[in-house]
């Protein structure tokens, strides 16, 4: 837990400082998220640690937008001056994209081998 | 209010713990709503979290800048748990591999949709300069959304906002598009709501199935990236 939430911070880390120094526009969280990929590739496996760490996170991944989200209460002026076009806006533009997106990348890759076979019960499905 | 209390009202308001302890039990108790009435998506966690939150502080008169000194320490999370991402990416990488292609065009296609269908919608209906730069950013996870959009001329907290009321949207109403136009994929399930809803579109996707889940990091990811590169180069073409 501790070995792996240092390695976590020190890929960030790294990722914030290589951003910065290579003016990237790329954010620091996602250059380390890439270093940490490839240093898997490299080890070839996931150490049964850095699973469960990992998997700790990312279970709660919906907490952490919590603060954010309470940001609302700062525009809230905004918001109900402009509400028609950012509700408009956020629900036109949020479902064109989860649809088109996926809507795409099935019909690109339906000559796929498992494309279809494990995808009953779209009842449940995300 | 007698002097014990106000001395202890004086030092929760003046300390992180109210605001992060708030933060834990607000999510918490979505979670319960989420789990007790049959996980209905409309049901989402963040949002009744937020609103719980929203509401406490405004009757406890405390502002939003207060509260966030605490809770910052939660928000802090989001870049580990931004680097953690490669480990299912990892899980998955051989069928990642296998549809890469497949991958590359969705992402573009989805991220440049999602984009410049929110800005045009609410340029259509009359938003302001300011709330159209704030929307542009708005599918990514909120680190890279805030950044870009302090780039290209926006409000980062506002874009924040958009941020997360997008997840919710996709969270809530994802399964419905998905069944609607009819795609039954998995992997494509979980790709699109990554790519148009980063990390609150990849927590529905991680409830539901781990493929699903692997692959909405994955989009999440990718389109972090694409929009961090992207969108800033497309607003100096077409603004300046």
């Amino acid at each position: 837990m501790l070995g792996t939430l240092t390695l976590l911070l020190s890929c960030q880390l790294v990722g914030e400082v290589t951003a910065r120094l290579l003016h990237l526009p790329v954010p620091g969280p996602v250059l380390g998220m890439v270093l940490l990929f490839v240093g898997l590739l490299v080890r070839g496996g996931v150490p049964e640690p850095l699973q469960e760490t990992a998997g700790g996170i990312l279970r709660h991944l919906s907490l952490l937008f919590v603060p954010a989200g309470v940001g609302v209460m700062a525009h809230l002026n905004r918001l109900e001056a402009e509400a028609l076009p950012i509700a408009a806006a956020l629900l036109g533009s949020t479902l064109i994209g989860v649809a088109l997106t996926a809507w795409v990348m099935s019909v690109l890759s339906r000559q796929g081998p498992d494309a279809e076979t494990e995808s009953d019960g779209a009842e449940d499905a995300p | 209010m007698s002097p014990d209390f106000h001395e202890i009202w004086v030092y929760l308001s003046a300390s992180p713990l109210a605001g992060l302890t708030l933060t834990l039990a607000a999510y918490q108790v979505g979670m319960w709503v989420f789990e007790r009435f049959g996980r209905r998506p409309a049901l989402n966690p963040v949002m009744i979290a937020v609103l719980l939150i929203a509401a406490a502080l405004m009757v406890a008169g405390i502002d939003y800048r207060t509260y966030f000194d605490g809770a910052q320490f939660v928000h802090f999370l989001l870049g580990p748990a931004t680097v953690a991402l490669a480990v299912p990416l990892y899980r998955q990488f051989q069928q990642v591999r296998r549809s890469a292609v497949a991958l590359l065009v969705a992402l573009l296609t989805g991220s440049a949709a999602s984009a410049l269908s929110a800005v045009a919608i609410a340029w259509a209906l009359g938003a302001s300069e300011r709330t159209l730069l704030s929307l542009a950013p708005k599918s990514v996870t909120s680190p890279i959304a805030m950044g870009v959009s302090e780039q290209i001329g926006g409000l980062p907290s506002l874009t924040a906002v958009f941020v997360i009321l997008t997840g919710i949207i996709a969270a809530s109403f994802g399964t419905w598009v998905l069944n609607l136009v009819r795609v039954t994929d998995w992997r494509a399930r979980g790709f699109g709501l990554g790519v148009a809803a980063h990390g609150i579109g990849t927590a529905r996707a991680l409830q539901v199935n781990e493929v699903a889940g692997a692959f909405a990091g994955l989009g999440m990811g990718l389109n972090g990236l694409a929009t961090a590169i992207l969108l800033p180069l497309l607003y100096r073409l077409f603004f300046t």
